[in-house]
C-alpha cells in the first residue's frame, strides 16, 4: 500500500494493528484502501462494517464511518444501513467463520435480494481470534485446535455459495497477487448489486504451524502455488460473476414512488 | 484419591468433562469460554473420552444441537460466555422447559455492546429467568466442583432442569490455580449413568416433543417446571452433602464469611468474594463487625435463608457486578432485598454496582462499601442505588 494512504484512511492513533506477525490481512485492507482511493466513490459517503474475528478488527483502524457489530450479523446491519441511507457505500469487512458460518443466513439473503454492498470476506481458513478452531472454509483434513486428527467436514466454496445465491459481483483474490486483488474489490465497488469479494489471506499462527506451513513465506508460496487465473484444477482467481440485475434497493424505492409495476 | 493439580478454571472444567465422559458436547467458540472446547477436544482426539463433539456455526446451533442430543437421550455439555450465551437465548429457554439438563460452563463476560472481551455478569444475569439453574463460583476449585455436582442436580428426577457453572471469565477461567482433582472412578461413580428422562426419544414408543402447546396445558407445564426448580433447592442440598461425603468441601446456598455478630455485610457473586473476604478479614483485626455472604445458588434463589441469615444485621449491600437498567438497582440487590421483605424488615439495603467490561475491583473500594454502610448505620442517611469504581 502506498504510504500516503496511510494518513489519508486510517486512524494513526489505533495503530499498530494486533494482527499477528506473517498475517495477511494488513494486505488485504491495504488493497482494499487501494481500491476506495482509486474509485470514484465520495470518501465521505463511505461507511464501513465488520462482524467479529480478526478481520472485523479493520472498521476500527479506517478512519471512516464504521460500525463494529456482533459476530456474523454484519451483513445485516449493513442491509438496514444501506435501506435507511442509499446513498451510502456500504463496505463489509468480515471472515470466513463471520461470514459463512454464524452469518451464512445472512449472506446468501444478502446475495439473493442483490442489495448494492460491498462484502470483503478475509478468507483464512480457520477461527483465528479465539485460537484456530475450524471454519466451514478449513479444507477437509487440515489439523485445527477443534480437529487435532483432521477435519472430518467438507468446506464451502464463498464463491460458488454467493453465485448460486444471487450475487451479482463475485470475484476471488488472494493476498500474494496484491495488483490483481485491488482490480477485483474496484469491479466490486463499480457493480450496483451485492458484490462479493473472498480475499485468500494466510494465517500462519493459527492455521500454518499446524499444518506444515509454519513461516509466513511458505504460505504465501502456497497462495502462489495451488492459485491459478484458469481453469487447471487449481484454487481459481478472478471474476467469477459481473453481472446486471435488479437491485433490491432501487427497486424498493421505485416501489414506494409508485414507479413501479406493482399497484399499491 | 483426590490429588492436588495446578489448573485454570477452564482447564478444571474441561478436565470435569472429561471425567464425566457426555455422550456429545456441541460448542461453538468465544472468548473467553473457548479454551474448554478447545481442551475437550484434545481428550476427544486421543481417545480419552467416548464423546462426540460438534464444533458447529454458532451458539443458537450448539444450544440446539444440545437439546437434540438430550432430548434423544444423551449426557450433553456445552460451553459459552457473553454474546455467545444472548444468542443461545430462545433455546436456553426450550432447554429448560422441554426438562433437558444439559450442563453449560458460562464462563461470565461482559454482554456486549460497546464490544468488550472482560468479566462481569450481564451475560448470566440476563439468562436468569431462563428455566436454569445458575451456581456461581470463586475459583478454579468451586467451578471444577460445581460442573459436576450440576449434572447431578440437573438429572435428579425431581429436577430435570439444565444447569449453568458460572464463574469469572479471564479471572477464574485463564488464571492458574491450585486445586483438588478427583479421580476419574470417583467422579464417574459420584455422577452415575445419565438418568435418561422416561419422555426421550429412545424409541420405545412414539413421543413429540415441544409441539403447539396452547392455553388448555401450557400454564401447569409451565407450574410444573416452576416446582421443578423449588424441588432443585432440597436436591441442591443433597448433592452437596453427598459431594461433602466424597471430598470434605463443604458446599450451601450460599457461604456466610464472618456473619457471626455482623452488622454490616456485604452480598457478592464469584472472585471478587475473594477479594471482599481479605477486606473482611482487615477489617475484623480493626474491630468493625463485618461480614460477608457470597451466593453460590442464584437459581433457584435462596430467599428464606438468605433473609434469615442477614436478619441479625444493621446494613447489607449487595454488590452486582451487573446493571439492570431498571433505574432502581442492580438484579441481586433487587431479589435480595424483595427476599428480606417480612423477613428481615427495618435493615439498610443497598445496591452497589462495580467492576462491569473488567474494571479492576480493589479492596479499597469494598472497604469504601464497608465505611458507606457504617456511615449510614451512624447517620440514617444514605443512598440505595450507588456505583463504585467508576468515573462520574
Amino acid at each position: 500500500m502506498r504510504i500516503e494512504l496511510l494518513n489519508k484512511y486510517f486512524k494513526m492513533d489505533q495503530l499498530p494493528h494486533i494482527w499477528c506477525p506473517g498475517c495477511g490481512n494488513g494486505i488485504a485492507l491495504g488493497a482494499a484502501v487501494e481500491a476506495i482511493d482509486n474509485s470514484t466513490m465520495d470518501k465521505d459517503k463511505i461507511c464501513i462494517v465488520s462482524g467479529i474475528g480478526c478481520s472485523s478488527r479493520a472498521s476500527g483502524y479506517l478512519n471512516f464511518d464504521s460500525l463494529h457489530t456482533t459476530h456474523g450479523r454484519a451483513i445485516a446491519f449493513a442491509t438496514g444501513i444501506k435501506l435507511a441511507n442509499p446513498e451510502l457505500n456500504v463496505i463489509v469487512i468480515t471472515g470466513d467463520g463471520d461470514c459463512t458460518a454464524i452469518g451464512g443466513n445472512h449472506l446468501i439473503h444478502g446475495c439473493r435480494r442483490n442489495i448494492d454492498i460491498n462484502v470483503l470476506v478475509f478468507n483464512n481458513n480457520i477461527y483465528g481470534m479465539t485460537g484456530g478452531q475450524y471454519s466451514p472454509t478449513t479444507p477437509r483434513n487440515a489439523r485445527t485446535s477443534t480437529s487435532r486428527q483432521g477435519t472430518v467436514e467438507r468446506q464451502f466454496d464463498i464463491c460458488k455459495l454467493s453465485e448460486n445465491a444471487g450475487a451479482t459481483y463475485v470475484a476471488r483474490g488472494t493476498v500474494f497477487h496484491y495488483k490483481h486483488l485491488i482490480g477485483l474489490i474496484e469491479g466490486a465497488f463499480k457493480n450496483k448489486g451485492f458484490s462479493i469479494v473472498e480475499i485468500l489471506t494466510p494465517c500462519p499462527i493459527q492455521f500454518g504451524r499446524r499444518n506444515k506451513t509454519p513461516e509466513p513465506a511458505d504460505m504465501m508460496r502456497l497462495l502462489k502455488n495451488s492459485t491459478s487465473f484458469s481453469d487447471d484444477g487449481k484454487t481459481k482467481i478472478g471474476v467469477f460473476r459481473d453481472e446486471k440485475e435488479p437491485e433490491f434497493v432501487s427497486e424498493y424505492i421505485k416501489l414506494l414512488s409508485n414507479e413501479g409495476d406493482i399497484s399499491v | 484419591m483426590a490429588k492436588r493439580v495446578s489448573l485454570s478454571g477452564n482447564e478444571a472444567v474441561a478436565q470435569a468433562m472429561r471425567q464425566i465422559n457426555p455422550d456429545v458436547v456441541a460448542a461453538f467458540p468465544i472468548t473467553p469460554s473457548t479454551e474448554i472446547p478447545q481442551y475437550f477436544s484434545q481428550f476427544v482426539a486421543n481417545g480419552q473420552v467416548t464423546t462426540e463433539f460438534v464444533p458447529v456455526e454458532s451458539e443458537h446451533s450448539a444450544m440446539s444441537a444440545c437439546i437434540g442430543a438430550a432430548a434423544a437421550g444423551g449426557r450433553v455439555m456445552t460451553a459459552t460466555s457473553a454474546n455467545g450465551l444472548a444468542l443461545m437465548w430462545e433455546m436456553l429457554y426450550i432447554a429448560a422447559s422441554s426438562r433437558l439438563p444439559i450442563t453449560l460452563a458460562a464462563v461470565n463476560r461482559a454482554l456486549s455492546g460497546p464490544i468488550n472481551i472482560h468479566n462481569d455478569h450481564s451475560d448470566t444475569m440476563g439468562a436468569r429467568d431462563s428455566g436454569w439453574i445458575q451456581l456461581y463460583g470463586e475459583n478454579a476449585q468451586e467451578a471444577y466442583d460445581n460442573f459436576i455436582m450440576a449434572v447431578k442436580i440437573g438429572e435428579h428426577p425431581d429436577v430435570q432442569l439444565p444447569v449453568m457453572d458460572c464463574f469469572d471469565g479471564f479471572i477464574t477461567s485463564h488464571a492458574v490455580e491450585n486445586l483438588e482433582m478427583l479421580e476419574d472412578e470417583e467422579v464417574k461413580a459420584f455422577v452415575g449413568e445419565n438418568r435418561v428422562a422416561p419422555y426421550a426419544l429412545i424409541g420405545q414408543e412414539p413421543v413429540s416433543m415441544g409441539p403447539l402447546d396452547l392455553p388448555p396445558y401450557y400454564f401447569e407445564h409451565k407450574r410444573q417446571q416452576a416446582e421443578a426448580m423449588k424441588n432443585a433447592k432440597r436436591v441442591i442440598l443433597e448433592v452437596a452433602a453427598e459431594f461433602e461425603k466424597l471430598t470434605g468441601r463443604k458446599y450451601g446456598l450460599f457461604e456466610e464469611y464472618r456473619m457471626e455478630d455482623a452488622e454490616a455485610a456485604i452480598v457478592i457473586l464469584n472472585s471478587s468474594a475473594g477479594t471482599a473476604k481479605a477486606v473482611v478479614d482487615s477489617l475484623r483485626a480493626e474491630g468493625k463487625k463485618v461480614g460477608l455472604i457470597k451466593i453460590r445458588v442464584f437459581r433457584p434463589f435462596p430467599a428464606e435463608e438468605l433473609a434469615e441469615a442477614l436478619s441479625k444485621v444493621k446494613a447489607v449491600a449487595v454488590m452486582d457486578k451487573a446493571d439492570s437498567f431498571s433505574a432502581a438497582g442492580g438484579p441481586v440487590f433487587t431479589e435480595v432485598r424483595s427476599a428480606m421483605y417480612g423477613r428481615a424488615d427495618g435493615k439498610i439495603v443497598v445496591s452497589y454496582i462495580y467492576g462491569l467490561g473488567g474494571r479492576d475491583v480493589t479492596t479499597n473500594q469494598i472497604e469504601k462499601v464497608y465505611n458507606d454502610l457504617f456511615s449510614a448505620i451512624e447517620t440514617g442517611k444514605y443512598e440505595v442505588y450507588n456505583y463504585v469504581g467508576v468515573r462520574e
